[in-house]
């Protein structure tokens, strides 16, 4: 593999972790300050008002 | 790679959802828990001044505060995570975030996800009167992705056209206008809901500095490990 090219495929496996990470956080935020599921809602219930988040 | 930036956000989600867990039970929650006797109708409101209120008093529930720490916890980790992301890929652009510029990374991030919602749609107590909570969150998303990528673009655009759009994204959602409810008839006492609408916003703003901050911290130590 040439410099070139093995930095090309570095860049891109970054990119792909930056990706996936963001969408880690994006999906872990979903079910603490978004979703409706009664559960999820409850127990983050103080949390999501303290934060200002829409909330019931 | 994948592991050091988990690894920082979980670090840096951790220490924050703590302390902010501390700070919102000391500040926001007896209010939110104040709130629930109105909400609940064992306070009441706009009750004849002349007859004494009854003598309620607000009831602490451990399990309750445990779930808040975890939710807080859990909640940071999230932005924890899309910070993280977020350095990460500046830093492929030959940029790296200091702790102290972290800290205004972090401000950025409560002007998108925080203030200016709050513009349309101000932290709110229970038993407060609201329009459907769909279109609210529908709103609110909307908002932070306008608002987030205006920050950017008054940030980091080196032209006027760029900076127009910024500005434009920027007021566009109010433009449009939040979801409000039809009519007023919440059961809260407004000086209650103003004090934690105050302290929500204030709150909010440490607890982002200090994320940005430590975002910042952890994600250098790991990548210099």
């Amino acid at each position: 593999m040439t410099t070139a090219t093995h930095t090309a495929a570095k860049s891109e496996s970054a990119l792909l972790s930056i990706v996936l990470v963001a969408f880690m956080g994006l999906g872990l935020f979903y079910a603490t300050g978004m979703a409706s599921a009664s559960t999820l809602h409850d127990s983050a219930h103080d949390v999501r008002h303290s934060a200002g988040f829409p909330c019931h | 790679m994948l592991k050091k930036m988990v690894v920082s956000a979980l670090l840096a989600g951790f220490v924050t959802g703590l302390i902010v867990a501390v700070l919102q039970t000391i500040m926001l929650e007896p209010l939110i828990l104040e709130a629930e006797l109105y909400e609940t109708g064992q306070l009441v409101h706009f009750a004849d001044v002349t007859r004494e209120m009854p003598d309620v008093e607000i009831e602490w529930d451990v399990m309750r505060v445990v779930l808040t720490f975890v939710a807080s916890v859990a909640t940071y980790v999230a932005f924890a995570l899309m910070a993280v992301a977020i350095f990460a890929y500046v830093n492929t652009r030959g940029i790296t975030i200091s702790p102290r510029q972290g800290i205004l990374w972090g401000l950025a991030g409560y002007a998108a996800l925080i203030l200016l919602p709050s513009l349309g749609l101000a932290p709110e107590l229970p038993g407060m009167y609201a329009a459907e909570l769909r279109p609210r969150q529908l709103w609110w998303a909307g908002t932070v992705i306008a608002s987030g990528v205006g920050i950017g673009l008054l940030v980091f655009g080196k032209d006027w056209v760029k900076w127009g759009i910024g500005l434009f994204l920027i007021a566009l959602p109010h433009i449009i206008g939040a979801p409000h409810p039809d009519a007023f008839g919440g059961v809260v006492p407004p000086e209650l809901a103003a004090e934690f609408t105050g302290r929500s916003l204030g709150m909010s703003a440490i607890n982002w500095g200090l994320l940005g901050m430590l975002v910042a911290y952890f994600w250098n130590a790991e990548n210099k490990a």
